[in-house]
């Protein structure tokens, strides 16, 4: 089984905002939520670099160990997903994830904040594979159908990258080695523990 | 004529700007263009978090990465479960050790038969308000540090959702009267719970629970003084950091809600601990102090052993005739 990782290539993202858009179409995702966002630092000065990110389907990871009401499972695929069913919308997650990646589709409404919702690396949820009930709660199960995540099949410039950790991996170091620079996987050491060597 | 040359200089040297850009990237292929670009593990070592921009309604997605977290989940796993175990379980394990040792605290005169208010209708209301919103938020907080270890193995995933759903509801919406009720024992209670020199020599005599002891006291002892302190005090920064978790982003970040957590966590194990001893000492650990908060009178004798001055206080505002019976020593005289 494979490893599922996400790699944004930040030297390649032109904040184009596609990955953003696709996630959104594809999930039908909740007004005010964004599964996946696109962050530029030093915007508009120099060293300005952008970065797409979601959730990043840690190692041993930390919404999971949190959750009061153990709603977290990660597939053999790597993937780490919830149940909205078995979700108190507690927050926890939100408080231990660090990509920002749990939102609520209500926020300060007397903590009544509704069900968790984050990226599923277009894996669904619990419910059966391609059902209705997964796709309304969750969003497409593109996994199931043999397709990879929606935003890095439609990134424009190829810049996010979502498959196999090591596949992407070599993907990765060879575009380094032919254009000769390359700022590393960002996020990968506080996901996975491990970074790219470049 | 003027502007005409002027044209032929400008377009002959945007031909050549043009020219020596076009040269310099052909010679240097190998020039990386984001070379003076932010690094992640630089910004990560700086301020421990990455912040940004984003084109998309939602600001707060404009933090990129904050590892942080990770402390903090070794807290509320870990640490916490230490600190509530260790509080809770030792505290029920000094009353119990107490209790088989000592027993209940008996009226040494027995009763007398008559009784002195000691709590009006409103005192009583306002402290099992605060007790019953108390013991809901307590058993539901302790569910979400406690329940999925303990009670998680033994109902089952669905049944625990639905329990702990619930529970965080009850927990959101009881914090108001609770938060209400602290105010009121706050305001209520003030006068009667400055520390004073009788304290210090209540204190010096362990507050009369080795032997038969009986320390002066004022209508609060200094063991009551304690308790109503970590109420006010304690209930204060549960109410605050609890608010604070309860409307995310409301003045605080991430990180501001994480250390709210840790307060609310830590203050709100050590409430539940002092409570159990609380609760101990009102109902069987001593004979007599439950008509305080029940009918809220309380048996003369009762108040002699243990509230003397507030006795003497008693009976010197309504009077000899009034009282049940005037303090011996006076009486023998």
């Amino acid at each position: 089984m494979a490893r599922m990782k996400f790699l944004c290539d930040a030297d390649r993202c032109i904040e184009c905002n596609a990955c953003v858009t696709a996630c959104k179409n594809e999930h039908e995702v909740p007004w005010g939520i964004n599964r996946r966002r696109v962050v530029t630092i030093n915007d508009g000065k120099p060293g300005e670099r952008s970065i797409s990110m979601a959730c990043m389907h840690c190692t041993d990871a930390p919404c999971a160990a949190v959750c009061p009401v153990n709603c977290f499972y990660t597939t053999a695929d790597a993937v780490v997903l919830h149940s909205k069913d078995l979700c108190i919308g507690c927050g926890y997650c939100f408080y231990a994830c660090p990509f920002g990646a749990p939102q609520y589709p209500k926020v300060g409404n007397f903590g009544s904040r509704g069900k968790m919702d984050k990226c599923t690396y277009c894996a669904g949820g619990p419910e059966t594979d391609g059902s209705k009930e997964e796709y309304e709660k969750y969003g497409a199960n593109r996994l199931a159908e043999g397709k990879l995540p929606l935003c890095a099949e439609m990134c424009s410039t190829k810049s996010l990258l979502a498959g196999d950790g090591e596949i992407i991996a070599q993907i990765y170091k060879e575009r380094v080695m032919k254009r000769g620079y390359g700022s590393g996987a960002w996020g990968w050491k506080t996901a996975y523990r491990e970074t790219i060597e470049s | 004529m003027a502007s005409f040359g002027r044209f032929i200089r400008l377009a002959l040297g945007a031909w050549a700007l043009l020219l020596l850009v076009s040269m310099a990237s052909a010679s240097a292929q190998q020039v990386n263009p984001t070379a003076s670009s932010v690094k992640e593990q630089q910004l990560l070592q700086e301020l421990n978090r990455i912040q940004g921009r984003v084109s998309i309604p939602d600001q707060r997605s404009g933090v990129l990465e904050q590892p942080q977290g990770r402390e903090w989940r070794d807290f509320r796993n870990v640490t916490l479960r230490w600190i509530g175990g260790i509080a809770i379980l030792g505290m029920i394990a000094a009353i119990v050790i107490f209790y088989l040792k000592v027993g209940m605290v008996r009226l040494e005169a027995g009763r007398s038969g008559r009784t002195i208010v000691r709590f009006n209708a409103f005192e009583r209301f306002v402290h099992w308000l605060t007790a019953t919103c108390f013991i809901v938020l307590a058993i539901s907080g302790l569910n979400i540090t406690f329940g999925r270890p303990l009670l998680l193995p033994l109902i089952g995933f669905e049944a625990f959702s639905e329990w702990s759903q619930w529970a965080k509801y009850a927990h959101n919406y009881l914090s108001f009267p609770f938060t209400l009720g602290v105010v009121l024992i706050f305001l209520m209670w003030i006068g009667g719970n400055i520390p004073n020199k009788v304290d210090i020599e209540w204190a010096r005599r362990g507050g009369g629970l080795i032997g038969h002891d009986h320390p002066p006291a004022y209508r609060f002892n200094g063991g009551q003084k304690m308790i109503y302190w970590i109420v006010v005090i304690g209930g204060g920064l549960v109410a605050a950091s609890g608010y604070a978790l309860m409307f995310p982003f409301y003045g605080t970040g991430i990180e501001g809600m994480q250390m709210a957590q840790i307060v609310h966590s830590i203050v709100g194990v050590l409430f539940v601990a002092a409570m159990i001893g609380h609760i101990y000492i009102g109902t069987i650990g001593m004979e007599g102090a439950f008509a305080a908060m029940g009918s809220g009178e309380v048996d003369v004798n009762w108040a002699r052993e243990h509230h003397s001055l507030w006795l003497d206080e008693q009976m010197a505002r309504t009077g000899p005739n009034d009282g049940p019976r005037q303090p011996a020593p006076a009486a023998a005289e």
